[in-house]
């Protein structure tokens, strides 16, 4: 049997699979996304908090992943081959990327913006919805993608605790020596990768209407740039 | 909480460390794979890198081959190559090295990329010849960026080499394989935690590396 034989008779558990993946990816990345908001803006609020904030909650990164699916149920109360276990490891290190964005996102909104928001009489959460929240946007938005992408692919590790996933095609296709099961976890993988990233393009292009990538005009580099570390 | 109790218990008897599939053993093969795997991968990617960001040529090839291979699902990686060369290290060791390339890569040409252009300018109107500019000058000035990168893929592969045992390689996955097997929850939480310490002291020496090359004059 051929691997595309194999991958179109397995097609409807391929595609079970894939919204089992989605399943564990969507409440992460979205909740990493909404609990790294307050945090960013907090950080950028309080710079003495910054760093204990965004590096102590960065080192969540070099957690291993798989020990973390482990250790989490003894904090949580969860069982390791619960998906709400997967998903609250998954956020954590979604938060771990996003924090350094968002706090980098809204740092990058300038006091003197901050400042006339507040000086045409925006409340404090109407100026953090209407003023900085668009402004940091575009920033938020590449540190989501980010995050999508990295939490797509690391999903897959939970499989071999015997959390159903796209994984899963991993640990059957490796026991059972089926190589097409393999490969159409790995090209599955990267389309929904490609897929949710595309979306959250979309997504920024419908919100921010107003970032438009701009025409490329002739002659727009600097001057002292162009050609010059090509040279040796 | 008991289960934490147990598991210290496990990880802090003598008798968990000795022998020859002992957690000291199982430690040491996780450091040896992992230093085998960024060793290679650093054999080929600094040089690759550092060329990248010297000319600018390839810079294009690079980003999208780093992007695509960040995107790759390592467990996929490593089954797949499994199922090709049999179980052993060759698998694994196949995917370390896959995923700890693109980091390598990454960070030696944006290190070299992130010298001030008036510097490199400066140091070839003085005479040095392009590999005078490259190991004086961009080498030197980039070498945060570049130990970053360095210090990025040990992280993800010492994280990743638990997965080893699970086509038959040795590591600290054994032990957490073995637990998972025989619902040992103890044994798997141990294990979780040494590789937990191990990665985070990895990462600690690697900050206090960094921060000692910060000091000397010369480097940034």
């Amino acid at each position: 049997m051929t691997a595309v034989q194999w991958i179109l008779e397995n097609l409807p558990q391929i595609l079970e699979l894939t919204v089992d993946h989605l399943l564990l990816t969507v409440p992460a990345v979205l909740a990493a996304f909404l609990l790294a908001l307050p945090l960013g803006r907090l950080a950028v609020r309080l710079p003495r908090l910054r760093e204990p904030l965004v590096g102590g909650i960065g080192l969540l990164y070099a957690i291993p992943s798989l020990p973390l699916f482990i250790v989490l149920p003894l904090i949580l109360g969860t069982s390791i081959r619960e998906p709400l276990n997967a998903v609250a490891a998954l956020t954590l290190f979604g938060l771990a990327l996003m924090v350094r964005s968002a706090a980098d996102a809204f740092g990058s909104v300038e006091e003197d913006v901050r400042l006339a928001a507040v000086a045409v009489g925006h409340s404090a959460a109407g100026r953090f919805l209407t003023v900085e929240l668009p402004l940091a946007g575009p920033a938020l938005l590449a540190g989501l993608r980010v995050v999508s992408v990295s939490t797509i692919s690391l999903v897959s590790v939970s499989a071999v605790l015997g959390i159903t996933s796209l994984g899963s095609l991993f640990t059957d296709g490796f026991e059972r020596g089926i190589v097409a099961s393999i490969v159409a976890g790995i090209v599955m993988t990267a389309v929904l990768a490609l897929v949710l990233d595309l979306l959250l393009v979309a997504l920024g292009r419908v919100l921010m209407p107003w970032r438009r990538p701009a025409p490329r005009r002739a002659g727009s580099r600097e001057p002292a740039q162009v050609g010059e570390r090509g040279a040796a | 909480m008991t289960s934490l109790l147990e598991a210290l218990d496990w990880v802090l008897t003598a008798d968990s460390w000795t022998g020859p599939g002992g957690l000291g053993v199982r430690a040491g093969e996780h450091l040896l794979y992992s230093l085998l795997a960024v060793g290679l991968s650093a054999l080929v990617a600094l040089p690759a890198g550092l060329f990248i960001g010297h000319t600018g040529r390839g810079r294009g090839i690079a980003v999208v081959s780093t992007g695509v291979t960040r995107a790759l699902p390592t467990l996929g990686v490593i089954t797949l190559v499994a199922l090709a060369a049999g179980i052993g290290l060759t698998a694994p060791m196949v995917a370390f090295i896959v995923l700890a390339v693109p980091s390598i890569l990454a960070g030696a040409y944006s290190g070299v990329e992130a010298v001030d252009p008036q510097i490199v300018d400066a140091a070839r109107a003085q005479g040095m010849s392009p590999r005078q500019v490259l190991l004086g000058v961009e080498v030197p000035l980039g070498l945060r960026l570049i130990l970053g990168g360095v210090r990025l893929a040990t992280l993800q592969v010492v994280a990743t080499a638990t997965l080893a045992a699970y086509v038959g390689a040795g590591g600290l996955g054994r032990p957490l394989f073995l637990g998972l097997r025989n619902h040992d929850y103890a044994m798997m939480l141990g294990a979780s935690i040494v590789v937990i310490l191990l990665a985070v002291v990895l990462d600690a020496l690697f900050a206090l590396g960094q921060r000692l090359l910060a000091r000397r004059p010369g480097t940034a």
